[in-house]
C-alpha cells in the first residue's frame, strides 16, 4: 500500500482537525454546548460505521440499537469488576462476534429480509436481557456510577471517530473495499469473479457492529440508569440510517454532513417549538427527501465538480 | 432549487446560532423556572396526569399571590419554561442543559420518570441546581445522595413500596383474613422487575404459597392467558406489579373472568391510583389495592384537589400528584426562606429546614423523605393510603 503526497497531507490535516476539536471542552461556556456536541459525535460515529457496511453493499441494517445496547450492558454489568478500558474492548469483541453470527445467518438473505431481521434483532436481544434481569440478575446492571463528564465521553467518541475514519479509509483502499464495491454493483458478477461474497459482507458488518457496541459502552455512563427499553431503543437505528442517508453514503465524510445539520435543525425545533417537535421534524424530513435526495455530501460534491468545471473553462 | 437548498441550509444554521446564543436576558422581576418532561412518547400519559398539571397549578397559585417573596420585600412572579423531552434521556439531558445555560433559568423542576431524572442528576449537580425529585424511584437513593449534594428524593424507594403490599398481606394472613395461596405477576421492565424481586422475599418469608408466578413484556396486548392461568391456580391473592396499559388490561380481564370475585386481595401497581382507573371501572374496583396512596380526607389534600380541578380541569392522582405539588411548595418555601435566588443557599436551606406541604410536614433526612405511602386501596370512589414506611397520619383500614 503506497501513500501519495496528497494522502499524507490529508492525513495531517485530519489529525490537526481532530486535535483542534479535542480542545472544544476547554472553550468557555462549552459545558452547555457539549450536550449537543456529544450526540452529534455519537451519531457521526454510528452513521459513519453504518455507512462503511451499508453504503457500498446497499444492505440497510437496523441493528445499530442491538449492538449499542449490548455495549451499554457490557459496561453496566462489568463496571464493578473489570477495568474500564478492558470493558470497551469486550464490548467491541462482543459486538463483532454478534455481527458475525447475525451476518453468517442472514447476509445470504437479501434486501428486505435482512432489514426486517436486523430490526427484530434489537428487540430479540432486549428480550433476552430483560429475561436475564427478570429471572437471574435482578437490578444488576441497571446503574452506572462513574465520574465521567460529557467532556470525557466526548473525547472517547472523538478518538473512536478517528479510528473509524482510519479503518474506513483503509478498507476503501484494500482488496476488501474493492470487492465490496463490486458486490454493491452486482452481486452475481462479484461471485463469478471469484469474490467470497458472504465473507466480505460479514467482515464489514462486524466492523460496523463493533463500533456501535463500543459507542453504547462509552455512552452508558451518561445515562446513570439503564433500562432495556432505552438501551435497545429502535429509534436509534432509524436515526442513524436517516443521518447517514441525509449526509450521503458515497464518501466517508458523508454521514458527518448529515449528523451536524440534523442535530442543529433538531435543536432549533426542540427549543423553539417544544410542543410540535415531532410534527416539524417530519416536515423537515419531507423537505430533505424532496430537495436533497442524494444527501448533503452529494450536493457538496456536485458543487465541487461544477466549480472545477467552471475553473477549467476560465483557464482555457 | 439549488439556491433554495443553499438558502434553507444557511437559514437553518443561522437560526441555530441565534436560538442557542440568544439565551434571553434575565428579567429583573420574574423568577424563571425550567421544566423538562415528556409531552410525547411512552411516558407522556403519566406526565400529563402527575407532572404538568402540578407545574401549572403551582405557577398559577404563586402568581395569584403576586409571586415568591424575596428579601427585597417584593413578590416576584414565576415564569415556567417548558420543554418536551419525548421520553428520551438524551433529549432530557439536552433540555436540562439548555434550560441552565441558554435559558439561564433560576431553578429547574426535575424531569419525569426514573431514567430521565437519573440521567440528569449529574447535570443538576455540576451546574449547582437543587433537584427535588418526585417520580424517580430507586433503591439507589443513598448512593445518589452521597454522590450528588443537591439531589433530593421524595416519593420513596423501590423495596419499601413493594414491601407495602407484602407486609399488609402478611398481616392479613396472620389475622386469618386471607388464605396463603398467592398469584404474583410482574411486567418485565425495570421498575416491575425491581418491585417483584423485593416483594417475593417478603411473601415467601411470610409463608405464602406462590401458586402462580410469571412475568410478561411491557408491550403485551392480550392478558387473557395470564388471568386464566392465575384463575386455574385458585389463588387467594392476586398481586400484579404492573404498568399503566396492563394495569387496566389486567383489571378488566380479572373482572370478565371472575378472578376478581375469587380472590380476597387484588392488587395492581402503577396507574392504579389514577382517577382514570376509577373513572374506567367505577364502583367495581371497590376494595382493589394499589401502590402508593394519600389521605383523601385530609383537609390539605381536599383543598389541593379542589384547586387542582379548578385550575387544570383535571383531578390529581392519589399518589404522586400531591407529592409533586409538595416538592414545588418546598422549592418555593426554600427560596423564600433564603430570600434570594442563590441556588447553593437554597440547597442548604432544603437540607436544614422543615417544610409545610399538602403531604404534611417534610424534613429531608440524608436528602430524602423517609415517610411515604406504600400501599393503598380504593374505598367508595377514593383511594386511601393503608400503609406507609413510618406511619403516616390518617392511615385507613382495609375494607
Amino acid at each position: 500500500m503506497k501513500l501519495t503526497q496528497t494522502d499524507v497531507w490529508r492525513g495531517v490535516a485530519i489529525l490537526l482537525v481532530f486535535f483542534v476539536l479535542a480542545w472544544l471542552p476547554a472553550v468557555p461556556g462549552a459545558d452547555g454546548w457539549l450536550s449537543i456536541v456529544v450526540p452529534i459525535t455519537m451519531y457521526t460515529v454510528l452513521a459513519t460505521s453504518w455507512a462503511i457496511f451499508s453504503g457500498p453493499t446497499h444492505y440497510v441494517s437496523l441493528a445499530t440499537a442491538a449492538f449499542f445496547g449490548v455495549g451499554s450492558y457490557t459496561l453496566a454489568l462489568g463496571l464493578d469488576s473489570v477495568p474500564y478500558p478492558l470493558l470497551l474492548l469486550m464490548a467491541a469483541v462482543l459486538g463483532g462476534v454478534m455481527a458475525a453470527l447475525v451476518g453468517w445467518a442472514t447476509l445470504r438473505l437479501s434486501g428486505v429480509y435482512f432489514v426486517i431481521f436486523t430490526l427484530g434483532l434489537a428487540e430479540l436481544i432486549r428480550q433476552v436481557f430483560t429475561w436475564y434481569q427478570n429471572n437471574m440478575g435482578g437490578t444488576r446492571g441497571s446503574y452506572v456510577f462513574t465520574d465521567f463528564t460529557d467532556a470525557h465521553i466526548y473525547w472517547q467518541l472523538l478518538a473512536l471517530a478517528l479510528l473509524v475514519y482510519l479503518v474506513g479509509w483503509l478498507i476503501n483502499r484494500s482488496r476488501l473495499g474493492f470487492a465490496i464495491r463490486i458486490i454493491g454493483g452486482d452481486e452475481s458478477v462479484a461471485k463469478h469473479s471469484g469474490i467470497n461474497v458472504a465473507w466480505s459482507k460479514i467482515v464489514l458488518f462486524m466492523v460496523s457492529g463493533s463500533v456501535a457496541a463500543v459507542v453504547g459502552a462509552i455512552l452508558a455512563p451518561r445515562f446513570v440508569y439503564i433500562e432495556p427499553a432505552m438501551a435497545f431503543n429502535p429509534q436509534l437505528s432509524f436515526m442513524v440510517v436517516i443521518m447517514a442517508l441525509l449526509g450521503g453514503t458515497q464518501r466517508l465524510w458523508g454521514p458527518l454532513m448529515g449528523a451536524i445539520p440534523f442535530a442543529l435543525v433538531w435543536e432549533i425545533i426542540a427549543s423553539n417549538f417544544p410542543a410540535q417537535t415531532t410534527l416539524l421534524m417530519g416536515l423537515a424530513f419531507l423537505l430533505v427527501v424532496f430537495y436533497i435526495p442524494n444527501g448533503i455530501s452529494g450536493v457538496v460534491l456536485r458543487w465541487y465538480h461544477q466549480a472545477r468545471a467552471r475553473q477549467g473553462v476560465n483557464h482555457e | 432549487m439549488k439556491l433554495k437548498t443553499l438558502s434553507t441550509l444557511v437559514g437553518a444554521v443561522t437560526l441555530a446560532g441565534a436560538a442557542v446564543f440568544s439565551g434571553s436576558a434575565l428579567a429583573e422581576d420574574t423568577i424563571r423556572i425550567g421544566a423538562a418532561a415528556p409531552k410525547t412518547g411512552p411516558l407522556a400519559g403519566g406526565a400529563a396526569v402527575t407532572y404538568w398539571p402540578n407545574v401549572e397549578l403551582w405557577a398559577h397559585q404563586v402568581n395569584e399571590r403576586g409571586g415568591i417573596l424575596l428579601s427585597d420585600g417584593e413578590r416576584h412572579p414565576v415564569e415556567i419554561i417548558e420543554y418536551d423531552d419525548r421520553t428520551n434521556p438524551t433529549e432530557t439531558i439536552r433540555a436540562v442543559q439548555r434550560l441552565a445555560t441558554s435559558d439561564g433559568v433560576d431553578f429547574i423542576i426535575p424531569p419525569y420518570g426514573t431514567g430521565m431524572a437519573l440521567a440528569t442528576a449529574p447535570i443538576f449537580d455540576r451546574l449547582g441546581y437543587p433537584m427535588i425529585n418526585v417520580t424517580a424511584i430507586t433503591d439507589q437513593t443513598d448512593a445518589l445522595t452521597d454522590r450528588y449534594d443537591g439531589v433530593f428524593f421524595t416519593l420513596g424507594k423501590t423495596t419499601p413500596l413493594a414491601q407495602g403490599i407484602a407486609r399488609l398481606a402478611a398481616d392479613m394472613k396472620a389475622n386469618g383474613e386471607v388464605g396463603d395461596r398467592l398469584a404474583m405477576v410482574n411486567v418485565a421492565d425495570a421498575f416491575g422487575i425491581e418491585l417483584a424481586e423485593a416483594a417475593r422475599g417478603i411473601f415467601e418469608e411470610a409463608g405464602f404459597d406462590i401458586v402462580y408466578s410469571t412475568s410478561y413484556p411491557p408491550t403485551i396486548q392480550d392478558v387473557t392467558p395470564i388471568i386464566n392461568s392465575a384463575l386455574d391456580a385458585d389463588p387467594d391473592l392476586f398481586v400484579a406489579f404492573s404498568y399503566p396499559p396492563d394495569t387496566f388490561a389486567l383489571t378488566e380481564q380479572a373482572q370478565v373472568s371472575g378472578l376478581m370475585d375469587e380472590v380476597d386481595v387484588f392488587y395492581t401497581a402503577v396507574a392504579n391510583a389514577f382517577p382514570a382507573y376509577r373513572n374506567r371501572f367505577g364502583d367495581s374496583i371497590n376494595g382493589v389495592y394499589g401502590v402508593g396512596g394519600v389521605n383523601p380526607e385530609d383537609p390539605a389534600f381536599v383543598e389541593y384537589k379542589e384547586a387542582h380541578m379548578d385550575v387544570t380541569g383535571a383531578e390529581p392522582d392519589y399518589w404522586a400528584s400531591a407529592v409533586m405539588y409538595s416538592s414545588l411548595q418546598v422549592l418555593e418555601q426554600a427560596i423564600e426562606g433564603v430570600g434570594t435566588l442563590d441556588r447553593q443557599a437554597v440547597t442548604e436551606y432544603l437540607k436544614n429546614n422543615s417544610f409545610d406541604t399538602v403531604m404534611g410536614e417534610w424534613t429531608f433526612e440524608n436528602q430524602q423523605i423517609t415517610n411515604y405511602w406504600t400501599v393503598g386501596q380504593w374505598q367508595n370512589g377514593d383511594f386511601y393510603g393503608l400503609g406507609s414506611t413510618e406511619g403516616m397520619d390518617g392511615t385507613a383500614d382495609p375494607m
